[in-house]
């Protein structure tokens, strides 16, 4: 008797949630709602709270309400971070557009047995940890290092040239560390693209180049604008990078809100820094989907 | 010659290399194929899926080019010359619509690839679209097209740019039954009107027949048969291109006698069967008499005239499809007929005789509406 009354009220609940669409949908959102707020949204809030506040003499939050950690950003110090951050991340998507596009194009034209072993290809050496991958290209760019032993030893130079510490070398290190983020939107892109267009922009007397850039470019730019996004911004924000091959020199946003956080423990003026630097990516995501339905 | 050449594809034949890469396991699309096709007129390559009609078209217009054999368009040879300096243009199966452009600008594009002046663009693809009744639709997406639209959008696309030949891959395989009736038709004016050659590429025999001036039937990257829309269904040369055009019934035995062009055949071993042909055949070959379901009568009685044949038959099943009337006769037990009888007249005339469900009756046709088919 008693496992009937468990199976009825078991049903009996079923019956509930059948009955309430609306039920259903909380219970089905729940747990990604719950999460999303408590490490997400609160956080969040706290940071944004946290930004119009001043910091102590001794690194603590003093609770008076003021709008001078957004103006310190006029601070020609601070604008030369952003400015210099922005040629970094721009440079970063650039090249990474460069060498990832011709590459998701070759990939995406095999024949389909071929695509996923090169897929494969493209992300092995992104299963080795971000930060020996990191280490490996210090070894790589410093005055001792793979590049200037090899040009010195060969006497193509008399000196080291100077790649570590540089913001070539951060370039290099971004590009290397966010290029299958643009290989691959692009390669998803191009191996939608429906090939007798390009065939038909042919027919109709367009030369391969034409043939590009009127079909097959406007065609996978969404791609192209949605590889830019993932590189472009966790460039902008990037911290690791910058702080190995930058040779411990603050040069980006990244690392001006690591050290705001961390060394300076000015609270307030590291929330003003993260809450600019996410308002720019919304900008720019906005930017991506606007310029995504019109191409759509 | 009385006629100009617009393409002539002499001996080409096309492999197509195996999936490893090596010749040894490719495949021959188009085998020897050799074919005029005349100035202004609508030309058709029909046959089933797989048989290089379509490589055949794609040679043409450059997207492949001939493992052997030459291609010339207007006397000139084609050679390796890629698409874009070719003057065909190209009206795909899924149409190739650009989805990033307006109608205008899809139809304006071979002309703004070929820089001419934005003022006769602007002209032409008005004419374009007015041509294929589509007037005001320039500012549209493809989109926001039927399919039926989106097909004459492709055609103004193509002939905006007044190509030497227009090639056309099964345009209307996507659309419903009766839109593609109209578009036949449509088409057909249209190729009238422009004067520009059609090479047409289908599997669909009934659309071969409705719109082509002449026709070549493909099969295994061959050419079996070429000629006009009745030459290639009523004198059909092989069994194939009788059985693929039409519905054909199949008579096999072997030649007991001939008598000038009157050939008698010896069916299932003892039903004589009289047959035209010009080729002289020796007694005893194997061959077949191929009759279409429409031109054998059925009779009450036995036919007396000399030309006729009439061979006793049991009516075993009677189908009635609206216009026509299928009666399944069975002649000898290895030997059976489809006789297939317009419903015109009223079955109480005794012109309009009906046969009955096993009935037995005779099935008459005339000498010269057989074909002898020697494979």
């Amino acid at each position: 008797m008693t496992e009937d009354t468990t199976t009825k009220g078991k049903q009996g609940v079923l019956d509930t949630i059948r009955r309430r669409p609306g039920l259903q949908t909380l219970l089905l959102i729940f747990p990604s709602l719950f999460w999303l707020v408590v490490f997400f949204v609160l956080p969040l809030l706290i940071v944004l709270v946290y930004s119009f506040l001043k910091r102590g003499p001794y690194g603590q939050i003093v609770w008076e309400f003021n709008l001078n950690n957004y103006a310190r950003f006029l601070d020609p110090l601070y604008l030369k971070v952003f400015l210099r951050s922005f040629k970094i991340a721009g440079l970063t998507t650039l090249f990474c557009f460069l060498f990832g596009y011709p590459m998701a194009y070759w990939i995406a034209t095999r024949s389909r047995r071929w695509r996923n072993t090169l897929l494969l290809l493209l992300m092995i050496p992104f299963w080795t940890n971000f930060l020996v991958r990191t280490y490996a290209w210090i070894l790589i760019l410093r005055d001792t290092g793979l590049i200037n032993s090899a040009l010195l030893s060969l006497g193509i130079i008399n000196e080291p040239l100077p790649l570590f510490g540089t913001d070539l070398a951060i370039t290099i290190g971004l590009v290397y560390g966010w290029f299958p983020d643009m290989v691959l939107p692009c390669y998803a892109a191009i191996e939608r693209l429906d090939f007798s267009l390009v065939e038909a922009a042919q027919d109709l007397y367009a030369n391969e180049f034409r043939s590009f850039l009127r079909v097959i470019f406007p065609l996978t730019l969404p791609g192209v604008i949605a590889g830019s996004i993932l590189v472009f911004i966790p460039s902008l924000g990037a911290y690791v990078t910058p702080d190995l091959l930058g040779g411990a020199k603050t040069v980006m946003i990244g690392n001006v809100i690591q050290s705001q956080f961390l060394s300076v423990r000015d609270y307030p003026f590291g929330s003003a820094f993260s809450f600019v630097l996410m308002a720019i990516m919304l900008l720019a995501t906005l930017l991506y989907f606007r310029v995504g339905a019109r191409t759509a | 010659m009385g006629y100009d050449v617009a393409v002539y594809l002499n001996g080409v034949t096309k492999k197509f290399l195996g999936p490893s890469g090596s010749p040894g396991g490719g495949v021959v699309a188009v085998d020897d194929v050799t074919l005029k096709i005349r100035d202004g007129e609508f030309y058709s390559l029909l046959g089933p899926s797989g048989c290089g009609k379509t490589t055949t078209l794609r040679m043409i217009a450059g997207f492949e080019y001939p493992t052997t054999g030459e291609i010339s368009i207007h006397g000139t040879l084609m050679g390796l010359t890629p698409p874009y300096q070719r003057n065909t243009n190209m009206v795909f199966q899924n149409y190739a619509l650009f989805p990033h452009m307006t109608i205008a600008r899809n139809v304006a594009f071979g002309m703004e690839m070929k820089k001419v002046s934005k003022a006769e663009v602007r002209r032409r693809v008005a004419e374009a679209l007015e041509m294929v009744r589509l007037p005001g639709y320039g500012p549209r997406k493809p989109n926001q097209l039927s399919g039926g639209q989106q097909q004459r959008v492709a055609l103004a696309r193509a002939l905006v740019n007044r190509p030497e030949v227009l090639l056309l891959d099964e345009p209307l395989g996507a659309l419903d039954l009766k839109l593609r009736k109209e578009m036949q038709i449509e088409l057909k004016t249209l190729q009238r009107e422009v004067g520009i050659t059609f090479v047409y590429v289908t599997h669909d025999q009934e659309e071969a027949l409705t719109m082509s001036d002449r026709i070549a039937v493909m099969h295994r990257g061959k050419v079996l048969q070429e000629g006009s829309p009745t030459g290639i269904y009523e004198r059909p040369n092989c069994r194939f291109v009788a059985d693929f055009i039409g519905e054909t019934n199949f008579l096999d035995g072997v030649v007991q006698e001939q008598e000038g062009e009157r050939v008698t055949v010896l069916v299932g071993g003892r039903l004589p069967v009289l047959v035209e042909s010009e080729q002289s055949l020796e007694p005893g070959r194997q061959v077949t008499v191929a009759v279409r379901p429409e031109k054998v009568w059925l009779r009450p009685q036995e036919a007396k005239a000399a030309d006729h044949n009439s061979l006793r038959c049991q009516v075993e099943q009677v189908v009635y499809v609206g216009n026509d009337t299928r009666f399944h006769v069975r002649i000898s037990d290895e030997v059976s007929m489809v006789v297939r009888q317009q419903n015109v007249i009223s079955t109480s005339d005794p012109l309009g005789y009906q046969a009955d469900q096993d009935a037995p009756a005779y099935a008459v046709w005339r000498s010269d509406a057989g074909r002898l088919l020697l494979d």
